[in-house]
């Protein structure tokens, strides 16, 4: 394999691992059945307080 | 890692044992070394870290047998002592790096009145990777370990994991910082731009920081909370990455085990892209998804507001750090790197604008129906400053990265504004803001001593960075219009020497704004320590809270209510 085997590669299938994996992660951020997880989770900074108690 | 998890079984803690065995076992390796040391360097170096191992164990043999068979790492609490001394090491390099900063702009404005030539160790090339390195590694570095400390805990509400391990990593950076920072008052250095310790010190890094992930990661493991929280992702990545930027950067072969010199294992080219792609995500992932994770978590906190937009949260997660690990490149335009890395490492800076500003819209908007807080708590408006110089050194830092723009401002006083606004204004502020915020709330204060030392922080170090990144735009574009000018004959216009006498005026104003920085900085510690102590400014408190102070019942709750360190 030479430097120019080793850059086509990249500039063709790297960048389309890349559109894939990024196109995964957006899929998960607006997917409808996750809404409510990421609507409980923007609060929680809020949520905890004080100590942690013995809840294990 | 669920033998890393504190466990009472009748016999002494797994974790002190582990901890107390490596740190003994690594005393002796190096007093192996540094008796048999072919140079000063090493053997003062071996010296120092078998010195801090002996100290490590007998303190850490004294603290345990002092216990009296009371639990060390009780479940049922937070560690909050360990974010109290992250706390006072953050400013206390915080302090110290600023001040080599405000040394070495003074040593540069007169050169004549700082220069010692029978002292090497005051020379502008030693004092100047102190300088960085202190503010970048150790100032930020403890910010960055003690917040995600603090962090972590609560977001998963669970007690860190691993025992005795996160006070090794604790101390074990402390000792990776004083390593470096005398290394290279002796001159001690593998000459790449923010990786200068030697290889025996970034052995020793890579060492604590793989107990730091395994820390972190053990403390996701044993979470109460299903979901992890986004700043935890931002904290993971900062991990991660710079566990393997740090490993590919310092590929390095030393002469000797007693030796404290090495060679790099790349050559030319690759070496320089190699450090490039370690130095800009050092700016990515140390400076960057680090100090979002305290974002994520301290402003939606500070002023009780959820995140604008969780959602957002994730893109920008996703999209930053896939898009940073590529810009590197643009660092080396107009060199042997090939034409089209080179516009890969600048169009990756282009884009990143995206997620930035994503980032910092989601920032802002978590303030939305909580903006007068801006007015009446002085903590916000400095994190909110703070990202308001993100977005601005953000918008400077791809716009710099354009072939064209990067063949003016490059070797210039430009970059050097460029990084201290982005530095000083973004870094500097989310971290006294989180600060601030940690310091009240693990020493369990109602209120900080003195909001208007908070004001007065606040303004001192905003006049600074302007000062700072003004009188730097000017020195660095004149400069870089300097250096490119002809006169008629094709001959350059200018002198190196002129360009350089050129600046004195804007070195003597940058100085002027690295003082009122430090000034800021100290003005802070001082606020921060009558905090912890519990003391509150009286002139600051209105009539009711007065009577309350004074009304000794409520007094007596307040000191029962304080558990004895």
């Amino acid at each position: 394999m030479n430097y120019n085997d080793l850059s086509s590669f990249a500039q063709t299938w790297g960048l389309l691992y890349f559109v894939l994996m990024f196109a995964v992660a957006v899929a998960y951020a607006l997917w409808p059945s996750n809404k409510d997880i990421f609507k409980s989770a923007a609060s929680l900074p809020l949520e905890e307080d004080g100590e942690l108690t013995d809840d294990r | 890692m669920s033998s890393m998890q504190s466990r009472r079984v009748g016999g002494p803690d797994f974790s002190v044992v582990s901890v107390g065995l490596f740190s003994t076992l690594l005393a002796f390796i190096t007093l192996f070394i540094a008796s048999r040391a072919l140079d000063p360097g090493m053997a003062f170096h071996a010296g120092l870290m078998t010195g801090a191992f002996v100290l490590g164990v007998i303190a850490l043999v004294f603290w345990y047998s002092g216990l009296h068979g009371k639990e060390a790492f009780d479940p049922t609490r937070y560690d909050d002592g360990i974010v109290k001394a992250g706390v006072f090491a953050s400013m206390f390099w915080g302090i110290a790096g600023l001040l080599v900063g405000v040394i070495i702009a003074l040593q540069l404005t007169y050169p004549n009145l700082f220069y010692f030539d029978q002292y090497g160790f005051t020379n502008f090339g030693r004092l100047r990777p102190l300088h960085t390195s202190a503010v970048i590694f150790a100032f930020g570095g403890n910010v960055l370990l003690s917040s995600s400390f603090y962090v972590v805990q609560r977001t998963c509400r669970t007690r860190l994991a691993g025992g005795a391990w996160p006070w090794f990593v604790f101390w074990g950076y402390q000792l990776f910082i004083v390593v470096a920072a005398t290394g290279y008052l002796m001159g001690i250095t593998q000459s790449k731009e923010y990786a200068e310790p030697e290889w025996y010190a970034d052995l020793w890094l890579t060492i604590v920081w793989v107990a730091y992930l395994f820390v972190f990661l053990g403390t996701l493991w044993k979470r109460k909370e299903p979901h992890i929280y986004v700043a935890n992702w931002f904290y993971l990545s900062f991990i991660v990455t710079i566990a393997m930027l740090h490993i590919v950067n310092n590929l390095t072969i030393p002469i000797s085990i007693f030796s404290s010199k090495s060679y790099i294992a790349m050559a030319g080219v690759q070496d320089a892209l190699t450090q490039w792609w370690y130095g800009h995500n050092a700016v990515g992932f140390f400076l960057t998804t680090g100090f979002l994770a305290i974002m994520y978590y301290f402003i939606p906190k500070r002023v009780n507001r959820p995140v604008y937009s969780y959602r957002l949260s994730i893109v920008h997660f996703w999209s930053l750090i896939f898009i940073y690990i590529w810009a590197g490149p643009h660092h080396l335009h107009y060199t042997a790197l090939p034409q089209w890395a080179q516009t890969l490492g600048m169009t990756f800076s282009l884009m990143l604008w995206m997620p930035s500003w994503g980032g910092m819209i989601n920032g802002l908007m978590t303030l939305s129906g909580a903006w007068d807080k801006l007015r009446t708590d002085p903590v916000i408006r400095m994190m909110v400053l703070s990202l308001a110089f993100y977005g601005m050194s953000t918008f400077e830092g791809p716009l710099m990265s354009v072939r064209a723009v990067n063949s003016l401002s490059h070797y210039t006083e430009w970059g050097i504004g460029h990084v201290h606004s982005g530095a000083l204004g973004w870094v500097g502020f989310i971290s006294f803001g989180a600060l601030y915020c940690m310091t009240q709330y693990v020493w369990k204060r109602e209120r900080l001593y003195s909001n208007s030392l908070v004001e007065w922080h606040f303004w001192a170090a905003t006049l600074g960075i302007v000062l700072y990144i003004t009188s730097m735009w000017v020195a660095g574009i004149m400069e870089g219009l300097m250096w490119r000018s002809y006169n008629e004959f094709g001959f350059l216009e200018y002198s190196f020497v002129e360009t350089v006498e050129a600046k004195h005026i804007a070195y003597i104003i940058r100085s002027l704004g690295g003082v009122l920085y430090l000034g800021g900085a100290i003005v802070m510690a001082y606020n921060l320590w009558r905090t912890a102590r519990g003391d509150t400014r009286i002139s600051e408190l209105n009539d009711a809270e007065r009577a309350a102070l004074n009304n000794p019942e409520k007094s007596a709750t307040d000191a029962a209510a304080q558990p004895a360190e």
